[in-house]
């Protein structure tokens, strides 16, 4: 008994520094998205290079593809950019812009002089469709898979690892189901 | 050629260090008194190299080395003298050689004040803090080189961190890290009396004078953070339970806990195991806040760099530090033995109560602190712990503890009758329940936890006033003076520190419960009544500092028609970052503080326009500080002890054979 009194604190130290141990692999700002493995929400939304076009989401159906959240004022968005257009050389997924909070005029201009990696970007001038997403910053960029639900979803720039350690390997993952 | 300096003194000292953490070890195993001689000169030089090192980055910040990287992230040209200096540990770099500074000073001071030790327990003593000064250089060195430089040098800096652009900040570190490193030296006494296998009295009369000045030390420490984030931060408060202010409480709810129950090892040679426990604990809490805050694995406002290799590094030192004390305290603690019995009502039960309270608020504050982590870690989800389980657990908890305040000076040692406590208590509990009653109708609304809260304040206040007239009435000295001197500093600290816990509840309770906080949009000439002051916006007018430039709003204050003091509140954008600082204007009073800050300006015309102003009434808010001031002071007038010193002149009359 006296024994097991003196080895307590000891033993509680253990299993503090075990969790200590595992907190440091994570990252605590890292906020889930209560989106993730729900249904996509629904739009249906006109074409940025095709005004008379619209896009819905059930119109991807069938295939696995990413929703990449992106203006032409957005400085991070430069970032992530290059990335994007090796993605769409690749042309392992296709990627859908969601052009937010943007003119049109403007979100052309910056496609002609950066590059244009999307199948199509559709227009969200007014942000509701963000809103329907959960998007609080852009760029952000969601993996939706062949049913229609999001699987995952990247804050921020894109950047080489986390497209080749979460993004791309989901991709192969989903496609192959 | 003054960073290299530095660096250098700083490898240097990491060899004194290992000498110092090893030989003298070895010698107080093999009674070698050469080997244990060394600990002394060792601990001194580690301290002057240390101090020399320390010496070089201020110098380099005081003289804008931008060639210094840690200088060109964390200064600037236009940064005034006062903040270049506080610069030097406004970073984590900086930060962890004040650390080591610190630690490396309360080992001088020890060997400054040790004449009256054992050669063996002095060597082990420096040792132990030897060995720790070694994990820290080790990790200042290979992690956290404060003087690297940066090649080319930087043509100006990024400038230091508006919000710790203040005067509160340049102190607040310093004193808080006296008070965490302080607890290395009861730390290192434990570990020392472990290894020696012997605990007794004189053991925790050595231990109590240092456990004290950590103890003040860090209580002044975290009063200037709180009294910081209450003006620098915009929002009136002054406690947010975020994690690093958690990681500064937890070890200071363990040292009061360690000051009270080395009291009773001092006074009837009980309660020696949990001591020991209790020191280790209050240190192994210090590492733990230095790991909080340097590894980011929790979010807080604090964060500095989160680096993964400083995490892994100081997560290893933690483990090692206190896996390897607790190991030997469960290897040896059972040899330490009890010691006199006590009554179930006596004052050793009565701090037994306080040491188990102060504990279990203490484990509360740290499962509140972990609770995110560990629910992460087990996969269930992403939570944050917030004040409501703060405020709630911790008013359950010390809510009895306060009440105990009163009491426990009062009862006897050994046995203590409960009539007798009545009788000598009453006056305060009758003052008290009828202020508490009171009060809070005065005040306007009548609150239960107003009534709680006011209760405690003026019971803990009536109980020491009580203590003081019986100890006063019957003594024999005649006159006034006389009775003072017939008290131990020791006495009055303790009644000092519990006065200043009374006037740190009232603080607290006044501003829960009759705090007002609105906000509001000011157009020009506007006035908004809150709490019977009235409050009328004149506009902005530019302001520029050396560094910073913005505009500062003008706020009349009034009652009944009657002028106060006028607030400018001041919104500021320094030039180095472009970052935007909120500078409230507090009117600081007695019985509380209006506090006013700039907000945005909300309409089209732009800052000659309407803004948006928060107003607070914050009454008794200097109260908080003030208490924690008083307990502070208590805990200082407490080591001026006689008794701590006769020891010394004892022993040093034993050595020469002359008497006492």
């Amino acid at each position: 008994m006296k024994a097991l009194r003196l080895i307590l604190p000891l033993a509680v130290f253990i299993v503090i520094v075990g969790f200590l141990w595992a907190g440091l692999g994570r990252d605590p700002r890292e906020v889930p998205s209560p989106l993730i493995d729900k249904p996509a929400p629904a739009f249906d939304l006109v074409q940025l290079q095709a005004p008379d076009k619209k896009l819905r989401v059930a119109d991807m159906k069938g295939q696995v593809w990413l929703l990449n959240v992106w203006a032409s004022w957005c400085v991070s968005c430069r970032e992530e950019h290059p990335l994007l257009v090796e993605l769409a050389k690749a042309n392992v997924v296709p990627v859908i812009g969601l052009n937010y909070k943007d003119r049109n005029d403007a979100g052309l201009a910056w496609l002609a002089q950066n590059g244009d990696p999307y199948r199509l970007s559709v227009v969200d001038a007014d942000g509701r469709v963000g809103i329907d997403w959960g998007v609080y910053g852009v760029p952000e960029t969601f993996v939706v898979d062949k049913n229609g639900v999001i699987r995952y979803k990247q804050i921020g720039p894109i950047t080489v690892e986390a497209l080749e350690k979460k993004i791309l390997p989901l991709v192969r993952d989903l496609q192959k189901a | 050629m003054i960073p290299e300096l530095g660096h250098f003194a700083l490898i240097v000292a990491l060899l004194v260090a290992i000498a110092q953490g090893t030989l003298p070890l070895w010698g107080a195993y093999r009674r070698d008194p050469a080997l244990m001689a060394l600990a002394k000169p060792a601990a001194r030089a580690q301290f002057v190299l240390v101090a020399i090192a320390f010496g070089c980055l201020m110098w380099s910040f005081a003289t804008g080395d931008f060639s210094v990287d840690l200088v060109a992230q964390n200064s600037n040209s236009q940064l005034p003298m006062r903040y270049r200096i506080a610069a030097t540990w406004g970073s984590h770099e900086g930060s962890l050689l004040l650390w080591v500074l610190m630690l490396t000073g309360w080992s001088l001071v020890v060997t400054l004040r040790s004449r009256n030790l054992p050669a063996a327990l002095l060597a082990r003593v420096l040792a132990v803090m030897g060995l720790i000064s070694v994990g820290f250089l080790l990790f200042l060195l290979f992690t956290s080189n404060p003087f690297l430089r940066l090649v080319p040098a930087a043509a100006e800096g990024r400038d230091l961190n508006p919000l710790l652009q203040d005067p509160g900040m340049v102190i607040h570190p310093p004193m808080l890290y006296m008070g965490y490193v302080g607890f290395s030296v009861a730390f290192a006494f434990s570990i020392a009396a472990l290894l020696a296998g012997k605990l007794d009295a004189t053991w925790a009369r050595w231990s109590r004078p240092w456990t004290t000045a950590a103890w003040s030390f860090l209580t002044i420490g975290i009063a200037l953070g709180s009294w910081w984030s209450y003006y620098v931060l915009g929002w009136g408060g002054w406690w947010f339970w975020d994690p690093v202010e958690n990681a500064s409480f937890m070890p200071w709810l363990a040292g009061t806990a360690l000051l009270h129950s080395l009291a009773v090892s001092e006074k009837r040679g009980t309660f020696k195991s949990w001591t020991v426990l209790l020191a280790i604990v209050a240190f192994s809490l210090s590492l733990l806040g230095t790991f909080l805050v340097r590894s980011g694995v929790l979010t807080s406002v604090h964060a500095f760099a989160t680096d993964p290799a400083r995490g892994v590094f100081i997560l290893v030192f933690l483990a090692l530090v206190v896996g390897g004390s607790l190991t030997l305290y469960a290897a040896r603690a059972a040899a330490v033995g009890g010691g006199a019995s006590f009554a179930p009502v006596s004052r050793e039960s009565l701090l037994l109560a306080n040491n188990i309270l102060l504990v279990v608020a203490c484990a509360s504050v740290l499962l509140g602190t972990l609770y995110p982590l560990v629910i992460d870690a087990l996969g269930v989800g992403k939570i944050s712990v917030g004040p409501p389980y703060f405020d709630a657990v911790f008013l359950a908890v010390t809510a009895p503890l306060a009440f105990l305040i009163a009491v426990g000076p009062i009862a006897s040692w050994r046995r203590a009758e409960l009539p007798d406590l009545w009788t000598r208590l009453r006056w305060a509990l009758a003052v008290a329940l009828v202020t508490a009653g009171v009060l809070p109708f005065v005040m306007g609304n009548w609150t239960p936890l107003a009534f709680v809260g006011l209760f405690l304040a003026v019971w803990i206040a009536g109980g020491t006033v009580s203590l003081i007239v019986q100890r006063f009435r019957p003594a024999p000295q005649q006159g006034f003076a006389a009775k003072l001197r017939a008290n131990p500093a020791a006495w009055y600290g303790m009644v000092l520190a519990h006065f200043g816990v009374a006037v740190f509840i009232t603080g607290v309770t006044m501003v829960k419960g009759y705090g007002i906080e609105q906000n509001a949009t000011m157009d020009k000439n506007q006035t908004v009544q809150v709490g019977g002051f009235d409050f009328t916006f004149r506009g902005v007018v530019p302001v520029n500092g050396p560094n910073y430039a913005g505009v500062a709003g003008i706020i009349d204050v009034s009652r009944n028609g009657v002028a106060l003091p006028t607030l400018h509140p001041e919104k500021r954008i320094y030039n180095a970052g472009g970052q935007a600082m909120t500078d409230a204007a507090i009117d600081k009073g007695f019985l509380g503080d209006r506090y006013v800050s700039l907000g945005e300006p909300v309409s089209d015309k732009g800052v000659e326009g309407a803004w948006a102003v928060r107003l607070y009434i914050k009454p008794f808010v200097e109260w908080i500080w003030f208490g924690c001031f008083l307990m502070a002071l208590g805990g200082f007038t407490a080591m001026t002890d006689r008794r701590y010193r006769l020891v010394v002149k004892q022993t040093i009359a034993a050595a020469v054979g002359a008497p006492a």
